[in-house]
């Protein structure tokens, strides 16, 4: 354990100074306040609390953030130790790569709860000044920073097994880049356009709610919306959250960060270095 | 007792190119052993082995009792890379505070660590500031860590002044001298001669000579040259005296002659009365390095 933490101290450190910590904050912070002060138009209508409505919009916001920040920090982590020649030597050292991948997951995680809490705490803040009835949309807010944080795990996992793969930091990043493009823009487009095409059929009643907890993006997605019942806010997803139950969505995000993470274990362990 | 490492008819193979052909060697605690061998002899390779770092083909290793790169061997192993590389955003005390956590030990002792080295004032300065000597002695630093009971290092004092050099292997015998077994490589044979008890040397991954000096040197038996100076006007009186000597354009005679022949050479010449001066000039190290590295006909 005293091995994983002074990794994780150690990967911290590292993300302070290359200014990793500072770019994720900002980067939450300005995105959120930007989303609650556009968010808080349509309140009053549609029966919600400010803050409410907040988190739908901030959940948009996190799929596609959050992800990003996790490729960011991670396709560096195996790749850039290859590059700067420092892998042979951390590999005898009386430490599992296991043990490895953990402390560097752990120091980035802490940086990201760090940036999704500042983010979506400084747009809570901004919205119960404004309406102190929003203390009511708490507990989604909380909702959303934990499933954030399990989305974000599952993200740097993923970085954690491109940066394996590409042995560059240049190709990991071409990769981190390509994944996040692909589960997260291309995916829902493909979705949409099945969905179109298929006309309501077999294929949009079937196939469509095992593609959405397929992809750890819209499961978030899926969960968030369905437990918040804030399904009228945020329109669009609405309709597929309501028709896939709450514990599949719950399932799918508590699962991938273990299966990411595996998975890039799995290819750590074959490096020779 | 049993030895520290132990080689035994190792073979590795990349891509059907044999890197290294049925090796033996042991290395036992306490006793510093030189690799010596020039770029693509299997130096780095066999010490990767010895690290566990890659796999073999053929033979068996081991380190400490245990197989390499297992848990129980990379407990009493250090390593020192070719090219001691770390994170530039670190400063040296961190990085050797996080190495030693990692190896199980207290934090505190880094400055310590880095004060043996010489790196005392650099400790709080960030390692990317540092010139390629300074991270050469951070990696010194951290394979000194808990006593290690094998110290492999790749070409340690590459990058290091000569001054640093002479540090260096003190601190080398202090760890042997504690019972620590060490395996060095080296490109110079000049370099390691005094400062290791047997010298292997390792030419197209086949292990072509081990031993002391002094047994390398009687191995070789290479050629002792014997350099006369004649009397004055006595040039080519010695000259028709010596007919296997050459003349030089600096008006001396030079002869070659076996190690064996060498005290009947030098009666004869010390016989004749043309003689002015002689010198006996020993194989050199580089002489008796070559000798053992070109045998296959490289």
């Amino acid at each position: 354990m005293s091995r994983i933490l002074s990794t994780a101290a150690n990967e911290f450190r590292i993300a302070l100074r290359n200014r990793w910590v500072a770019i994720a904050v900002v980067l939450m912070v300005v995105f959120a306040l930007v989303l609650a002060a556009a968010g808080a138009a349509p309140t009053g209508d549609i029966g919600a609390d400010r803050l409410s409505v907040i988190v739908a919009s901030l959940t948009s916001l996190a799929v596609y953030l959050v992800p990003l920040i996790a490729l960011l920090m991670s396709f560096d982590a195996i790749a850039g130790e290859v590059e700067r020649g420092t892998l042979p030597l951390l590999l005898t050292y009386p430490v599992s790569r296991t043990q490895i991948l953990l402390g560097k997951l752990l120091a980035h995680l802490a940086i990201l709860t760090l940036a999704v809490c500042a983010g979506y705490g400084a747009a809570a803040v901004a919205a119960i000044w404004a309406d102190p009835a929003s203390v009511a949309g708490l507990p989604s807010l909380v909702r959303l920073i934990w499933t954030s944080v399990l989305l974000g795990a599952t993200f740097l996992g993923a970085g954690y097994g491109l940066s394996v793969l590409a042995r560059r930091p240049s190709g990991a990043a071409g990769l981190a880049v390509g994944l996040w493009l692909g589960a997260v823009v291309l995916y829902d487009l493909v979705l949409l356009a099945l969905i179109v095409s298929d006309g309501g059929g077999a294929l949009t009643t079937q196939a469509l709610p095992a593609l959405l907890l397929a992809n750890p993006a819209d499961a978030f997605r899926l969960f968030n919306l369905a437990a918040a019942q804030a399904s009228a806010a945020a329109g669009g997803m609405g309709g597929a959250a309501a028709a896939i139950p709450l514990w599949q969505s719950a399932l799918s995000v508590a699962l991938w960060p273990v299966l990411a993470l595996a998975l890039a274990t799995a290819a750590f362990r074959k490096v020779t270095p | 007792m049993t030895s520290t490492l132990t080689i035994s008819h190792l073979t590795k193979r990349f891509a059907g190119v044999e890197a290294l052909r049925d090796v033996s060697l042991t290395v036992d605690a306490g006793q510093r052993v030189a690799l010596l061998g020039h770029n693509g002899a299997g130096k780095s390779t066999m010490m990767k082995i010895i690290l566990g770092l890659i796999p073999f083909d053929g033979g068996a290793v081991t380190v400490c009792g245990a197989a390499p790169g297992s848990a129980a061997a990379r407990a009493q192993v250090a390593y020192l890379p070719e090219n001691a590389a770390f994170h530039p955003a670190l400063t040296g005390e961190e990085q050797i505070r996080h190495y030693l956590s990692l190896r199980g030990e207290k934090p505190a002792q880094a400055v310590d660590l880095l004060a043996r080295v010489g790196l005392g004032d650099a400790a709080k300065r960030r390692i990317g500031t540092y010139s390629k000597g300074m991270r050469q002695r951070v990696g010194l630093a951290q394979a000194l860590i808990g006593k290690p009971r094998l110290l492999v290092l790749d070409e340690p004092t590459s990058g290091l002044d000569p001054v640093s050099r002479r540090d260096f292997y003190a601190l080398l015998d202090d760890l042997a001298a504690g019972g620590t077994a060490i395996l060095l490589s080296s490109h110079a044979l000049t370099e390691v001669e005094a400062r290791t008890d047997r010298i292997l040397i390792l030419s197209g991954g086949r292990l072509m000579a081990q031993g002391t000096l002094s047994d390398l040197r009687r191995k070789a038996a290479l050629p002792v040259a014997i350099s006369v100076a004649p009397a004055a006007g006595q040039r080519d009186a010695l000259a028709q005296a010596l007919p296997m000597a050459r003349a030089n354009g600096d008006g001396r005679l030079h002869l070659d002659c076996a190690q064996d022949d060498k005290l009947a050479v030098l009666a004869r010449i010390t016989g004749l009365p043309q003689v002015a001066d002689l010198e006996v000039i020993p194989p050199s190290l580089e002489d008796i390095y070559s000798h053992f590295s070109r045998r296959d006909g490289q």
